[in-house]
């Protein structure tokens, strides 16, 4: 495969989310609002709106979640861009990521300066029975779902063929868990504000309050191993292994690299972007991880000139706690079979060799399904700005990557970013 | 031989008859479950409908406690959860099918590797009512 690159450079001189949560009295263009507005302000020498090109927006499916198809060039109205270029793009839960990669590919071909991308859900109007069916569309609907497949369901899968394969420590999941928490607690977007020590307090206070017998988890890993406080959605995935269902808005700006300047001194430069698709999980060679993330994987870094030994820290698409430690090794930050040890041992953590997910990830901040992919970027921005706050990562990091994942890994999208000075 | 077709609904046709279709590409041998008109490695569209035999072994499975609404009206839910798999055929492609005759409630019981057969289980209701492919051990 010849070299694959931007014809010329592409750099972030903006990003802003939404919090993500649960919002009954707002709509997805209420959290687009308050994304684009937190985004206008992060743009160091201020931002002409009218300056904005083309909008391209990561979203799975505001027609069944809101019953509002078309929804790119109404959230523009919105936000006051109308004559602009405004389109959708879908590709599941890694919708955002190629939103993302969507808008970078019309600034290297020239044909635009100024993108705004976007990243929008809001899941929560909906029963959690539509919701789960909304989801499964995103899978293969003729031969998956009937069979009896959810999306936990696949993940789920994946893993008794990672633990087996590997002969894994099924605990190496609630590791996952208690980390993205503990991440998501200093996140002040984040749908889960909680570590699981905190959870387990409350759910202790409250059974002490109703007079019920309280339960006596000694640590967090004795909490996550009782079904009564972590029952199980699809075994071995239980709810703390799972994302939850989120609403949130992400809005990120993009320009070329040349006239970056003109918004900022301080660029976020996308050195390398790379995307993959693949059949449903019975096509494929191997169960225990996503071949569509090596080969995105490698496409970034190979456009990027690195290897994940050069990554300072990355954002990857733990949809559920499986997927997190599939990725730390398709990425190559560990060789296979190797990631749930790294998960078990901390290496993962703010204070380990690879962090992965200060965010909390999508497990702690949310899943607003088309937003997660552009808030990934969001994080990244942060921490190479260093200003993620009490979760900023030590010793100025230079580079991140984004690992976006949509159904069960038909698609994969990874951009690698990079900070110059 | 058979007499179904290439088009992806036959599959289902197949199944009400309790056979298990698939494809063979007749230049490079690729077997595919479903069946398909072009081979997924050489790019042929020269392709046969082929019958599985219906053997395999469990390559990855899961218990479902929070089914999906259509599974949820046949019955199944936190306290009748379900295992779904995924079967690798002696022919060697693999299908997702319900894995009925496990233990449901003990999953750490169910292992990978294990010899499965071929059946069908029949949900829903009036003429959406149809049959679905599922495996139980050999």
């Amino acid at each position: 495969m010849a070299k694959q690159k931007f014809a010329r450079g592409v750099a972030v001189v903006g990003a802003g989310m939404s919090k993500f949560g649960a919002f009954p009295d707002r709509t997805s263009r209420d959290l687009f609002v308050e994304a684009f507005l937190e985004m206008k302000g992060t743009v160091d020498k201020g931002l002409d709106p009218g300056q904005i090109e083309a909008f391209y927006l990561g979203n799975f499916s505001s027609d069944q979640f809101e019953k509002q198809a078309h929804l790119a060039p109404i959230v523009a109205s919105w936000v006051g861009l109308s004559p602009i270029p405004a389109m959708r793009v879908e590709d599941a839960c890694a919708s955002g990521g190629v939103a993302l990669r969507e808008a970078a590919l019309a600034i290297a071909s020239g044909m635009y300066d100024v993108v705004l991308v976007g990243g929008l859900e809001k899941m929560t109007d909906l029963p959690i029975a539509e919701v789960t069916e909304a989801l499964a569309t995103a899978a293969d609907t003729q031969f998956e779902i009937p069979a009896g497949f959810t999306f936990p369901g696949f993940y789920a899968a994946m893993a008794t063929a990672y633990l087996d394969q590997y002969d894994a420590s099924p605990q190496a999941l609630a590791h996952v868990s208690i980390k993205n928490h503990e991440n998501g607690a200093l996140n002040d977007k984040a749908q889960f504000g909680q570590r699981i020590a905190d959870i387990m307090a409350s759910k202790k206070a409250r059974a002490e309050q109703k007079g019920l017998p309280v339960p006596e988890w000694k640590d967090e890993l004795e909490f996550l191993a009782d079904p009564k406080g972590n029952p199980n959605i699809a075994w071995p995935m239980s709810l703390f292994d799972c994302s939850p269902v989120s609403d949130g808005g992400v809005a990120v700006l993009l320009v070329a690299e040349e006239i970056a300047f003109r918004y900022t001194d301080s660029p976020i430069y996308i050195i390398g972007s790379g995307q993959a698709s693949d059949g449903a999980l019975t096509d494929r060679a191997t169960l225990s991880h996503i071949p569509a993330a090596v080969e995105a994987g490698q496409q970034a870094y190979q456009m990027a000139g690195i290897g994940p030994q050069d990554i300072d820290f990355a954002e990857v698409h733990d949809c559920f706690t499986i997927a997190e430690i599939m990725a730390t090794e398709d990425l190559g930050f560990f060789p296979r079979g190797e990631g749930w040890k790294a998960a078990m041992s901390g290496k993962t953590a703010r204070d380990g060799e690879h962090p992965i997910n200060t965010s909390g990830g999508l497990k702690a901040k949310g899943h607003p399904v088309g937003a997660s992919g552009v808030g990934q970027v969001v994080e990244v921005w942060k921490q190479l700005r260093g200003v993620a706050g009490e979760r900023q990562l030590p010793g100025n990091p230079r580079r991140g990557l984004t690992h976006n994942v949509g159904g069960s890994g038909q698609t994969c999208v990874v951009h690698i970013f990079e900070r110059r000075d | 031989m058979t007499s179904f077709q290439l088009t992806s609904k036959e599959f289902y046709t197949a199944l009400g008859q309790d056979r298990l279709i698939g494809s063979r590409c007749l230049d490079c041998g690729h077997i595919s479950a479903p069946q398909r008109q072009i081979c997924p490695t050489c790019h042929s569209d020269r392709q046969e409908v082929i019958e599985f035999d219906g053997k395999g072994t469990l390559a990855a499975f899961t218990v479902v406690s929070v089914p999906p609404t259509h599974m949820a009206v046949a019955g199944y839910g936190a306290k009748n959860p379900y295992c779904v798999g995924i079967v690798t055929l002696q022919e060697g492609a693999r299908v997702c099918a319900q894995i009925l005759d496990v233990d449901v409630h003990a999953p750490h019981t169910i292992r990978i590797g294990t010899p499965l057969v071929m059946t069908t289980i029949e949900r829903g209701e009036g003429e959406t009512r149809k049959k679905y492919l599922a495996f139980e051990p050999a």
